[in-house]
């Protein structure tokens, strides 16, 4: 497999001036000096490892990288409330910074200093296995302190308990907070409350945005490139925060944006976010380059938005039939936990000809790394 | 005995009168007024060259924190919010705790008001007992007592069998229905209006047709009973179009609307500002458009301030978890005069939709200057600039969600049976 641009060639500069850290202190540090342009850089996925990679080869992180000079940060605000807002280098940054660290997390190595005395609490007002999974790896390999704290949403008043944890949070210092709330809006309100940066972990209907950044990093990887791709977002997206954060990061970097699904779980106005509808998912899917599935809840069943989980299944499940609709190398993703049977198929499912399901969960750990590593940098930014 | 007031040298305005002038009040009665009067020894001499001076405002939609709500808004310190924003006389909502379903509550409500000094209190009575939408109130008892008109507030009276009979009952009494426009179950859950927006910000949307329909339905039932209705609050082009239909046709259907629905729109919530989250929620660009016409065509018979106290607790919450409603007493003049200023809305109309409009409405002869009317009034500069700043309010409540808007039009002074009760 030969070099890929991450970024069209018009975008040099820019993707140059958004390498990760990580990467730039290589360039400088590392004994082989390889630029961008030659070989070295090729990360997706290559079978042969590079000599050159920085995290392999330069000690990057451990060694050089204090004696050298700030680089330009493009991600400026203190929180990651929401996708919608960021630019493309901002995106590009956290993409490249987390592929870095998909590199050094295959090579078994970690980075225990670069987070090391600070405290990063999982705020979980939601059920979340693999999210709060996944942010605990990423902090514990950044040498965070990390706490996890559930806090049980059945108690009858939410607020309160919302406001008052903050507060308690506060109290304690914490500099990295991950929360996720069943109300959209909730972590916008808590960073008003607390001084550590908030990152959002997923609030009611309204973002996740550490999934669309995989979820990108994921495609990145597999395609090459983000930009020009065509991307069909299949299923309740009514419902749907990994769906709203997607659609905002996959049009800001360029991509053909499609939503597919029954109209009940297409919402108001979503045409002007400036995506295409479809309620026929053949159609949908017609020479797509990526596929996403979303997760239908039981519950949007029980309040008569689809009548049976057969019927959907049947219209907007997504089997080996309708994916023949879509580009021969297209890929399938879910954001997980999947409903087989009902919005996919196992066969697609577990089909590693399509599937990147499993890779999205690799992903997840280095992003919210590259997360967690930006945010760190900025302690004391006041933009939100 | 109060001392007799001379105002010398104002614009007076009010229903009919717009004169540059004096007016004299004595024992607190308008005793005269006209383009130059003598100077009665002993009189409060009070020059404002540039002032206008027009009837106490009548608001004819406010909530009151009292009974039930104490931690919201007493009765004391609405009246003192109210006196600030020029209001002296206001039609209370019945949908407190417990809600004013009773001719005792409806005594209780007046005579608190009389205790102020300040603000008369005009309550409504519950169409339904509790307000819980089940069982008619006693209305004839209710209307006896001093009950104004019959609503359940912020809550839709939902069955048309129920609106079909409150219509047809509060008919034989002569007192309208005041309706919250807005089907309960196309509504129910929602925090925004049904749009782009909030589709972004994965909020629950309310579509605008949830009020167009409701308007529709219950227009169809004032030509089946006979009765009157009147429209709280409309937000939308498409229930002003109907009402506009309505009233051609000669039905016996009104309406108001409240200055957030002409003013904001519902890029207001920004980033989950739940001090915009009303109810109804506040609309797209073209609907407040559509509502700010209605104002100036005359579709609109008043503009209330639809007062909604709210304290930290019910508003510092995730956005649809937040408490719906806004503040309003001190904001609803001067939000008024923007769109006088803006060209909207001439100035006399806009004193009449706050003044003789709402008051003939509510069937009672405030709200006019006349020789021998009752002297209250209030005293504003139409073009002093200040700024709207939460915290910094008239009263408990504030919940403003004009927070940071600037306006022009200040209240000097505000006079209550003569009697100077702000300023």
């Amino acid at each position: 497999m030969g070099r890929r641009p991450s970024v069209a060639p018009s975008n040099f500069a820019l993707w140059l001036y958004s390498r990760p850290q990580a990467g730039w202190d290589a360039q400088v540090a590392c004994p082989h000096r390889h630029g961008p342009d030659e070989p070295g850089h090729d990360d997706a996925g290559a079978p042969s490892p590079c000599p050159n990679r920085p995290a392999v080869c330069c000690n990057a992180v451990d060694g050089p990288r204090r004696l050298l000079q700030p680089r330009p940060v493009f991600y400026r605000k203190k929180h990651l409330l929401a996708i919608e807002g960021l630019e493309p280098p901002a995106i590009s940054q956290l993409l490249d910074l987390a592929e870095s660290y998909v590199l050094l997390n295959r090579s078994g190595k970690t980075q225990r200093d670069l987070l090391r005395g600070r405290t990063l609490i999982n705020l979980f007002f939601e059920d979340s296995t693999r999210t709060r999974t996944s942010f605990e790896l990423a902090g514990k390999r950044l040498g965070a302190d990390v706490i996890n704290m559930s806090v049980s949403t059945s108690s009858v008043n939410k607020g309160e308990t919302l406001i008052d944890t903050a507060a308690t949070l506060n109290a304690m210092h914490c500099d990295l907070l991950v929360v996720r709330h069943d109300q959209s809006g909730a972590p916008n309100l808590l960073a008003q409350i607390v001084d550590a940066a908030v990152i959002n972990a997923g609030d009611g209907t309204h973002e996740h945005p550490t999934q669309a950044l995989l979820d990108a990093l994921t495609i990145k990887r597999r395609k090459g490139r983000i930009a020009g791709l065509t991307v069909a977002i299949c299923g309740d997206v009514t419902h749907s925060r990994v769906a709203r954060s997607n659609i905002h990061l996959l049009t800001t970097m360029g991509c053909q944006v499609r939503v597919v699904g029954p109209p009940t779980l297409i919402p108001a106005g979503v045409a002007d976010l400036g995506v295409s509808v479809f309620h026929d998912m053949a159609a949908g899917l017609d020479g797509v380059d990526v596929v996403m599935t979303l997760r239908l809840q039981r519950e949007r069943m029980a309040r008569g938005l689809v009548p049976s989980a057969r019927e959907y299944f049947r219209f907007y499940g997504l089997d080996h039939e309708k994916l023949a609709r879509a580009r021969p190398d297209a890929i399938v993703m879910h954001p997980g936990p999947m409903n087989r049977g009902v919005e996919i198929d196992s066969a697609v499912a577990d089909d590693p000809a399509h599937s990147v399901i499993k890779e999205q969960v690799e992903m997840g750990v280095a992003v919210r790394m590259a997360v967690l590593d930006i945010l760190s940098r900025g302690q004391g930014r006041n933009e939100p | 005995m109060n001392p007799d007031t001379l105002f010398s040298g104002v614009r007076i305005l009010g229903a009919g009168v717009d004169l540059v002038g004096d007016l004299l009040v004595r024992d607190g009665l308008i005793a005269d007024f006209g383009p130059a009067l003598g100077r009665p020894d002993g009189a409060t001499r009070i020059e404002a060259t540039g002032a206008i001076l027009c009837p106490g405002l009548v608001d004819m939609r406010a909530a009151l924190g009292e009974p039930g709500f104490e931690y919201r808004e007493t009765i004391a310190s609405a009246a003192q919010a109210a006196a600030a924003g020029g209001i002296t006389t206001l039609a209370a909502l019945p949908d407190t705790q417990p809600a004013i379903d009773d001719p005792a509550l409806v005594h209780l409500l007046r005579t608190r008001g009389e205790e102020t000094g300040s603000l008369t209190i005009l309550p409504y009575g519950a169409v339904t007992k509790g307000c819980r939408g089940e069982e008619l109130a006693e209305l004839g008892l209710l209307r006896e007592a001093g009950a104004v008109a019959f609503t359940d507030g912020s809550r839709a009276i939902g069955p048309a069998r129920m609106m079909r009979l409150a219509l047809s009952y509060a008919r034989g009494f002569g007192a309208r229905i005041v309706q919250h426009p807005e089907e309960p179950s196309l509504a129910a859950g929602g925090s925004a209006t049904e749009s782009e927006q909030a589709t972004r910000l994965g909020l629950p949307g309310i579509p605008a047709a949830a009020e167009a329909m409701m308007v529709a339905r219950d227009i169809k039932l004032v030509q089946l009973t006979g009765g009157a209705v009147h429209f709280a609050h409309v937000s939308t082009g498409e229930a002003v179009a109907l009402i506009r239909q309505a009233k051609d046709a000669g039905l016996a259907v009104t309406c108001d609307t409240a200055p957030p629905y002409f003013d904001l729109n519902e890029t207001s919530i920004g980033e989950f500002r739940t001090y915009a989250k009303l109810s109804p929620p506040l609309r797209k660009e073209h609907d407040r458009k559509a509502v700010a016409a209605a104002l100036a065509d005359g579709t609109v018979d008043a503009v209330a301030s639809d007062h909604q106290p709210r304290d930290v607790d019910d508003k510092r919450l995730p956005f649809a978890l937040a408490s719906a409603g806004g503040s309003g007493l001190a904001t609803l003049l001067a939000v008024t005069l923007a769109h006088v200023h803006n060209g909207t809305i001439p100035l006399p109309a806009a004193i009449e939709l706050l003044t003789a409009k709402p008051a003939a409405l509510l069937g009672i002869s405030a709200g006019r200057i006349a020789r021998g009317a009752v002297a209250d009034l209030c005293l504003f500069e139409p073009d002093r600039i200040w700024k709207v700043e939460a915290g910094s309010l008239p009263g408990k409540a504030q919940n403003t969600p004009f927070d940071g808007r600037a306006l022009e039009g200040v209240v000097l002074g505000t006079w209550k049976r003569g009697r100077r009760v702000f300023g």
